[in-house]
């Protein structure tokens, strides 16, 4: 891969001032979400150790490394997502706007309808687009008018007149762009506070793609989106942070650094970071 | 010619591997048709034999001596009621079952136990459900020969078949459905009812009906529980004692006369109808909920 180039100027007004030391900054009043000590298991192998993080709000932050370097595994941790999975154990500290997701008292059935999520392979259910739109709100109790709720969404996922006319037609005859726009409407329809974006891009083609990028960078204004991506000039085009992961030599994977995405592309602190991003290992 | 060398080694005999190719071709379109012609063969003695004798007074006649006004009226309406009372058994602790063991279970020792049992269950030949049938419903429940101890022998001869097919269908629901649903906050009976079940009905409905119309047929478990009687009624509750259809037939066939005979292959002709629109119906429904994701 070439060097990404970094053309991110249009992602400079959503970028914050740059802090010196990012990779564990505390005590920031703005952070939406802050990691301490985080470790994940699967069983007995250990997939992410030592992690260390602050997102701040109304930002996208962007998650990149090489394969198996644990950065869906972190972004699952975020709405616990990684409860799904039997064997999967926790440990440290992910503290979501002052309370600890992983405290006994919190209910990860509630944490999913304020930190949403959007899958790589786009997945609306075999309903109606309407319908897909509406579960969230339905199973959360949601008592307003539906249909102003629903084209709120569909607006914002800026897929509103491309399907206004066929709400009621199956979610699954759209196309693959317009299915991961779907989903995202569906995220976005109980007004979460923050979007995980697990690789939401991979199964796209590049038309669908730019449509999706453009979309992350109108959606920032209002949500905190982080996004994992295997595709650089991606992370560089829409987020404002970035941070890197490795895998270590016992297969872990670890945070090596984050700091303002222009950073990250243009001078990094960390030589395997250089070398990630310049395409001399992945 | 650095090619030369190897091509030249090179054997491609391609007219033999035609000839291989069609006499296997042959072969498999053989094993097909022998299925298919032996069933024609057996549909067609069975319409010529029964045709003369299937007239409307014969389904709405009781069983006679008197071959020419003979009907399997009470068989049919115990047909009815033994299988309508199985699906109302069966469907709810089935599918319920299947929920249970693909959604809640922990995978573990105790649930691979209960699964090996289940598959174990649905190959275990009729007749000891029968059997079983007669000593626990019939005389340890003190039901008698009703209509409720026939149902509920059938109930748990089909329960096992359909935990297997509803679980199919279960599992065929993508997890990434499921994903999405908790992923908006749904919580576990929100994703299985909202997501999985609709997803998973056209499979669990295939599945019910050829389930059922496996039981439609059955003879030995109810002929275990005795339902063999010249019943000139139709049930009116559960009950009442009851025939059902195979067991009028084999009545029919068990007689010298070459008339009975004749009734017996009108009889068999009723059954397969009532079979076949069943399988009819589930394979409309697996095709109709099949296409819409695809529209």
């Amino acid at each position: 891969m070439v060097q990404a180039n970094n053309n991110g100027d249009s992602t400079a007004e959503a970028m914050p001032a740059e802090r010196g030391s990012s990779t564990a900054s505390e005590g920031t009043g703005d952070a939406v979400l802050s990691v301490k000590n985080l470790g994940v298991w699967y069983g007995a192998f250990r997939a992410v150790r030592d992690i260390n993080m602050q997102v701040k709000r109304n930002t996208v932050l962007a998650l990149i490394g090489p394969s198996g370097c644990g950065k869906s595994t972190v972004l699952r941790c975020f709405n616990r997502m990684n409860d799904l999975v039997p064997s999967a154990r926790v440990e440290g500290e992910v503290i979501y706007n002052g309370v600890n997701l992983y405290a006994d008292s919190t209910d990860a059935t509630e944490i999913r309808s304020r930190v949403g999520m959007v899958f790589q392979k786009p997945n609306p259910f075999p309903k109606s687009i309407f319908e897909n739109v509406a579960f969230g709100l339905r199973v959360n109790g949601f008592k307003g008018n539906m249909q102003e709720a629903v084209e709120r969404s569909l607006r914002q996922a800026a897929l509103w007149e491309e399907v206004k006319d066929r709400l009621n037609a199956s979610a699954q005859a759209l196309s693959g762009g317009q299915q991961q726009r779907l989903c995202i409407a569906r995220a976005l329809a109980v007004e979460p506070d923050v979007v995980l974006m697990d690789e939401p891009c991979s199964a796209l083609d590049p038309i669908a793609t730019l449509a999706i990028e453009d979309l992350i960078r109108q959606l920032v204004t209002k949500y905190t989106i982080i996004i994992v991506t295997h595709n650089m000039q991606q992370a560089a085009r829409v987020s404002s942070e970035t941070a890197f992961f490795m895998v270590g030599e016992d297969r872990a994977g670890y945070l090596v650094e984050m700091a303002a995405t222009d950073q990250i592309f243009t001078n990094p602190r960390h030589e395997q970071t250089e070398a990630y991003i310049t395409g001399r290992f992945s | 010619m650095t090619t030369g060398t190897l091509r030249d080694q090179l054997n491609p005999r391609l007219s033999r591997r035609k000839s291989i190719g069609t006499i296997f071709f042959f072969v498999f379109m053989a094993a097909v048709l022998i299925g298919i012609v032996s069933l024609l063969i057996l549909l067609g003695q069975v319409l010529l034999e029964g045709a003369p004798w299937l007239k409307p007074h014969f389904i709405t006649n009781y069983p006679s001596r008197h071959p020419e006004q003979a009907g399997l009226l009470s068989a049919l309406f115990g047909t009815i009621w033994v299988m309508g009372l199985v699906a109302a058994f069966t469907v709810p602790i089935g599918v319920g079952a299947a929920i249970y063991l693909e959604e809640y279970a922990r995978k573990n020792w105790f649930s691979s136990l209960i699964e090996i049992n289940i598959s174990n269950l649905a190959g275990v030949p009729s007749i000891v459900y029968g059997l079983l049938g007669l000593a626990l419903f019939v005389q340890w429940m003190a039901m008698g020969r009703t209509v409720l101890a026939g149902a509920l022998t059938l109930t748990l001869l089909v329960l096992p078949i359909i935990i297997l097919a509803s679980r199919e269908a279960i599992r065929a629901v993508p997890n990434s459905y499921r994903l999405a649903g908790y992923a908006l906050g749904a919580d576990q009976w929100q994703v299985v009812r909202s997501i999985v079940l609709p997803s998973a009905l056209p499979g669990i409905l295939t599945g019910t009906i050829l389930a059922l119309s496996r039981a439609i047929g059955e003879a030995a478990p109810v002929i275990a529980i005795s339902a063999l009687v010249y019943l000139t009624f139709i049930p009116t509750d559960p009950l009442d004692r009851f025939t059902v259809l195979p067991i009028q037939i084999f009545n029919w066939v068990s007689r010298p006369q070459d008339e009975f005979r004749g009734l017996a292959a009108a009889g068999i002709v009723v059954l397969l109808v009532i079979l076949l629109s069943m399988n009819a119906i589930a394979v409309f429904l697996r095709n109709k909920y099949q296409q819409r994701p695809n529209e």
